[in-house]
């Protein structure tokens, strides 16, 4: 770990102001310090934002507003999500181990990098971690890699189970800027594909700080969170399926999808969307639907199985939320 | 006083069986265990010294080639950083299991990506960290081998590992029924919670090392032989060892580094590897490659077996994962081959890992015959029953004790293998049940240990035995209060000192059996000579809380000693009956899976496995030892692998969160039953070792039952979803 600055931050003010290019900030940690010990990163500067006043979950204009600090833990066991944006709270519990989550917070969460194995040895090429090395995990091992919204400088899949529930809840993350303006970015334009500047995963600028997370009002229909993975807890998504579907007289009257596991960022596609909604629910629709998700779908050699594994999931979720009129 | 005895024969006397105290065989708590639940038990790590430095192993990054030279000085020019240091002495890898000597040395020759070519020293063990990630090698790359599976390897053969009996291909052409398949097993890290650590001290000439080792009297010849000292000037501490499963038994490349930087700086120095250096520094179990023959008559009954096994390993090393171990004794056939085959490749060593061996030989033998009994359509549990020898016919020698069909049938009992339901689900969940046997060869190794009975009625046991997690606190405590009727609480037990008299130490399952057999005949002295006291067969004497009874007359023990203190040194060494005889260990694994009918993900429903392993010294260490093996099995089955590189060798997935070992959600019920059995052959106390047969075969009847529920049979472990996918139903 190489040396850096440490400094508590006391307001959000203070916090943007001191963060800036080279700094982070830091709130549970619990994936940053384990980067810094390998230095995968080295800031030189953290921002300790635990003692700034964001741990609150309030409700607004019928949505709820989630304070960056409040952790998965919290956030999982509340009534109103687990009463109205069930998804999140199984998302949450999916991910990670009880004392995990007791750190993790809701911004941090978001920000988690991926678990790579070549991001994480100093000792290999990597794109993302270094620009402009090359990425070793091309033709290497990939298991864990993304097939989607991949390019040919990084195949690294975004890790996050929440922010795959957040992405389908259209979840609006606030983020204050120094000089204290405050803007609105929708989690959608939230992340940025790879491209060939893999290092930079979000639109967040150096003193960008995020200080809460919106959903907007409860969408209807059922919603569930199914996580695919290798063992019964503490692993990351094979893939992940959020999914939320509206029935009406048996015809799908509106539907939402995200996964995980699958991309480099958490994936979301309207057009699989569009193709079920207004539609009786079938094997050929489901399968339709499938068809359109993994169309451009660039898998690897060791990955090549995501691709039957989320046609499968996939059908398996939405014959679930659509009910025995699925046939 | 001495007691020796060499196993020339055997003793079934089952003096064990005769003794008054009643605590032998209980589930009686460790007497460490506080101190491990509250955290002061000294390990390796904790035993900090004054003026401690902190050294940090530097990795090489090439697979093959020469290290030229390190840029020492601006690292040495960092805030905190004391010394960098490389040469001629660090070790290339660990030493192995009983080596003795010290392994291949030097940082100028680099084999793998990962070898531990320098060592950065500092204040703290983050800046020495930080040293060490900054320290820049100057490296010329040279031709490596990184991939065993690569075609046109090189393959050793050696000729001590190949044997033939009688005629496979005539009984393959012959049989009724016959397997032919081949089974590959990825590599495995053994993964101890404690990572390999040592903090190393000098006074003179003289060395003090704590350190986290399984095997002291080993271990010290091979620190003295690495540094070129005098084995007499080596003193080694490890009273408490976070688990091993193999990868201590030798020394490990930090004990020798902080023992040169001790003297190089003249101060303590500890060097702990990180996470990601146990993985890479450390022995993996060699992946493997195993094909099986099986020819078997309109019966079942084995004519024929074929095992050949390929493994991999560093050059220079002699060892080669035993795959084939069980493969000579545990089933008929009087048809044999048995091969082994070596790739030389540049990866993390080879080494000892949890049941070396049968852990991976049996898992792929007992898949096999499962596919005999589908092909047979026999019970898989009676298709075991018909094969079993009265001889170990691969080896033309009687067994000591054979209780395998006892384990098959009390395993089946228990588990209610007949009421088991084909084609069973649960929702999406495709039900299935499997079952195999267990088997690991059985042994002893000379062993010393001193018992002191004190004049205040207290015993000392002493002995350089290590306790790796397995209870070894707690079984030489209950074999010792057992044959000198002395409570719990007026018995210390202390262990991990090489100074203390020389045993077998932890490692192939021997310890307890070892251990144990040298404290018992330290205390079967004792009790002679109380009896010489008394004036009365030894064999009339009975002694229980503190207080000798001999022809209704009780005498407390505080009478009999004396001034002074009665002291015995017991031995127990090898002998015929190790030899002459095959001596194993048996049992028998029945499971119940469910497999997602949607995404191929297993998860273990229940397991129950019946053991045969001797006399059971504690009821509840030696069941929290099968525990731990069948969880190993489950690792095996569905998730362990290390993931190598093709293309450099290097190993990718060197931390816990993506080497996957079970984690509590994936271990369900287990359940555990000894089955009765005293081994005359074994040693004094007809005890046999129970640390590694858990493991052995476990995996095989998780496998077994995902054939049972999906009809997928998967040859290529661990049994991950996407190798099951292509085998399921539409959705």
């Amino acid at each position: 770990m190489k040396p850096f600055d440490y400094i508590r931050a006391d307001s959000t003010t203070h916090a943007t102001r001191a963060a800036g290019q080279g700094a982070n900030f830091i709130a549970g940690g619990t994936n940053l310090l384990d980067l810094m010990k390998l230095e995968v990163m080295a800031p030189h500067k953290l921002v300790d934002i635990n003692r700034l006043d964001l741990h609150q979950i309030t409700e607004v204009d019928g949505g709820l507003r989630i304070g960056a600090l409040v952790s998965n833990s919290d956030l999982a066991a509340d009534m109103t999500v687990r009463k109205q944006y069930p998804v999140l709270s199984e998302a949450l519990l999916a991910g990670a181990s009880g004392q995990l989550r007791n750190k993790a917070t809701t911004g941090g969460n978001l920000l988690q990098r991926t678990r790579c194995y070549y991001f994480y040895d100093t000792a290999m090429p990597c794109n993302k971690r270094e620009p402009g090395t090359g990425c070793q995990a091309m033709e290497g091992a990939t298991r864990l890699h993304a097939i989607l919204g991949t390019s040919d400088a990084c195949i690294a899949s975004h890790p996050s189970d929440m922010a795959v529930a957040m992405r389908l809840l259209d979840a609006v993350v606030e983020i204050e800027s120094a000089g204290g303006a405050v803007r609105s970015v929708p989690l959608s334009e939230f992340y940025r594909l790879p491209g060939q500047t893999p290092h930079i995963e979000t639109v967040l600028e150096p003193s960008d700080l995020i200080i809460a997370v919106t959903l907007p009002a409860p969408a209807k229909g059922a919603q569930t969170y199914r996580k695919v993975r290798d063992r019964a807890s503490y692993a990351f998504a094979m893939v992940s399926v959020a999914a939320r579907v509206q029935m009406d007289e048996g015809t799908i009257t509106d539907a939402a999808l995200a996964f995980g596991g699958i991309g480099s960022q958490p994936w979301r596609n309207p057009a699989v969307e569009k193709a079920l909604i207004g539609q009786k629910p079938s094997p050929e629709l489901f399968a339709k639907a499938a068809d359109i998700l993994l169309a451009d779908a660039k898998p690897q050699k060791d990955n090549a199985f995501k691709v039957p594994l989320t046609r499968r999931t996939l059908i398996a979720t939405l014959k679930e939320l659509c009910g025995k009129d699925a046939a | 006083m001495n007691a020796h005895l060499k196993m020339d024969k055997p003793d079934d006397r089952n003096r064990l069986d005769d003794m008054a105290q009643g605590l032998l065989g209980t589930a009686m708590d460790r007497p460490e265990g506080p101190l491990k639940v509250t955290g002061t038990a000294t390990y390796a790590h904790e035993a900090h010294q004054p003026g401690m430095l902190h050294g940090v192993l530097v990795r090489a990054t090439i697979a093959r080639g020469t290290l030229d030279g390190v840029e020492a000085a601006a690292v040495e020019k960092m805030p905190g950083v004391r010394k960098v240091m490389w040469g001629d002495k660090f070790l290339r890898n660990p030493a192995q299991g009983t080596a003795n000597k010290a392994p291949v040395q030097g940082s100028s020759e680099i084999y793998y990506i990962g070898q531990p070519v320098a060592l950065v020293v500092a204040d703290s063990f983050e800046a020495a960290r930080h040293g060490a990630q900054s320290l820049e090698l100057r490296m010329t790359a040279g031709t490596a081998v990184p991939d065993a599976k690569a075609d046109g390897v090189a393959v050793e053969r050696p000729e001590k590992k190949q044997s033939s009996m009688g005629d496979l291909k005539a009984a393959m052409q012959d049989a009724a029924f016959t397997v032919d398949q081949r089974y590959t097993t990825p590599g495995h890290n053994s993964a101890p919670m404690e990572p390999h650590s040592a903090i190393a001290w000098w006074d003179g000439d003289q060395l003090t090392l704590h350190a986290s080792n399984q095997m002291l009297k080993y271990n010290v010849n091979e620190v003295a032989d690495s540094l070129g000292i005098d084995p007499e000037n080596v003193h080694l501490l490890a009273p408490y060892v976070g688990g091993g499963f193999g990868s201590k038994l030798g020394i490990s490349p930090d004990a020798v580094a902080a023992a040169l930087a001790a003297k190089e700086l003249g101060v303590p120095v500890s060097v702990m590897l990180t996470r990601q250096q146990v993985f890479e520094n450390v022995m993996r179990r060699s992946e493997t490659a195993q094909d099986f023959q099986l020819a078997a008559d309109k019966d079942g009954v084995l004519r024929g077996i074929g095992h050949t096994a390929r493994v991999s390993q560093l050059p220079d090393e002699s060892f080669a994962e035993p795959v084939t171990q069980a493969t000579p004794f545990l089933y008929k056939g009087e048809n044999r081959e048995t091969h082994m085959e070596i790739v030389r490749v540049n990866q993390t060593c080879a080494g000892s890992v949890r049941a070396p061996g049968e852990a991976v030989g049996l898992t792929a033998l007992e898949i096999a015959m499962d596919e005999l009994a589908v092909a047979t359509g026999i019970d898989p549990v009676e298709l075991r029953k018909r094969n079993i020898p009265d001889r170990s016919p691969g080896e033309d020698k009687p067994f000591s004790s054979h209780k395998l069909a006892e384990a098959l049938d009390d395993g089946a009992a228990i588990f209610g293998w007949a009421d088991r339901k084909k084609g069973a689900t649960d929702g999406e969940w495709l039900i299935g049940y499997g079952m195999s046997s267990a088997a690991r060869v059985n042994m002893i190794g000379e062993s010393h240990a001193r018992v002191t009975l004190n004049p205040d009625g207290t015993l000392l046991i002493e002995t350089d035995m290590t306790d790796i997690g397995t209870g070894t606190y707690a079984i030489l405590t209950q074999i010792a209060g057992e044959m000198l009727g002395v409570p719990q609480d007026r018995i210390e037990t202390r262990l991990g000192d090489s100074k203390l008299p020389k045993s077998a130490g932890s490692g192939g399952s021997w310890g307890a059996s070892s251990a144990g057999s040298s404290v018992y005949m330290a205390c079967e002295k004792l009790r002679q000579t109380i009896a010489a006291k008394l004036n009365c067969d030894e064999g009339d004497l009975t002694l229980k809380d503190g207080t000798a009874t001999f022809a209704n007359k009780q005498t407390p023990l505080t009478d009999l000693v004396g001034d002074a203190p009665m002291v015995v040194e017991g031995a127990i060494e090898p002998g015929k009956t190790q030899k002459d005889f095959r001596q194993a260990t048996f049992g028998s694994f029945f499971c119940e899976v469910g497999v997602n009918s949607v995404t191929g993900e297993v998860r273990l429903r229940r397991m129950h496995g019946s053991f045969a392993a001797g006399r059971i010294l504690n009821a509840k260490t030696a069941r929290s030892q099968c525990l731990g093996g069948m969880t190993f099995g489950i690792g095996m089955a569905l998730t362990e692998e290390l993931i190598q590189d093709t293309r450099d060798g290097h190993l990718v997935n060197h931390d816990l969160a993506e080497y996957h070992i079970p984690v509590n959600a994936d271990v369900p019920q287990l359940s555990v039953n000894f089955i009765a059995e005293r081994d005359p052959y074994a040693n004094p106390m007809q005890a046999k070792g129970i640390g590694e047969l858990g493991i052995c075969g476990a995996g095989a009847a998780i496998i077994n039952a995902i054939y049972d529920a999906t009809g997928v049979r998967v040859r290529d472990l661990p049994a991950t979803m996407d190798k099951i996918l292509p085998g399921l139903p539409d959705v």
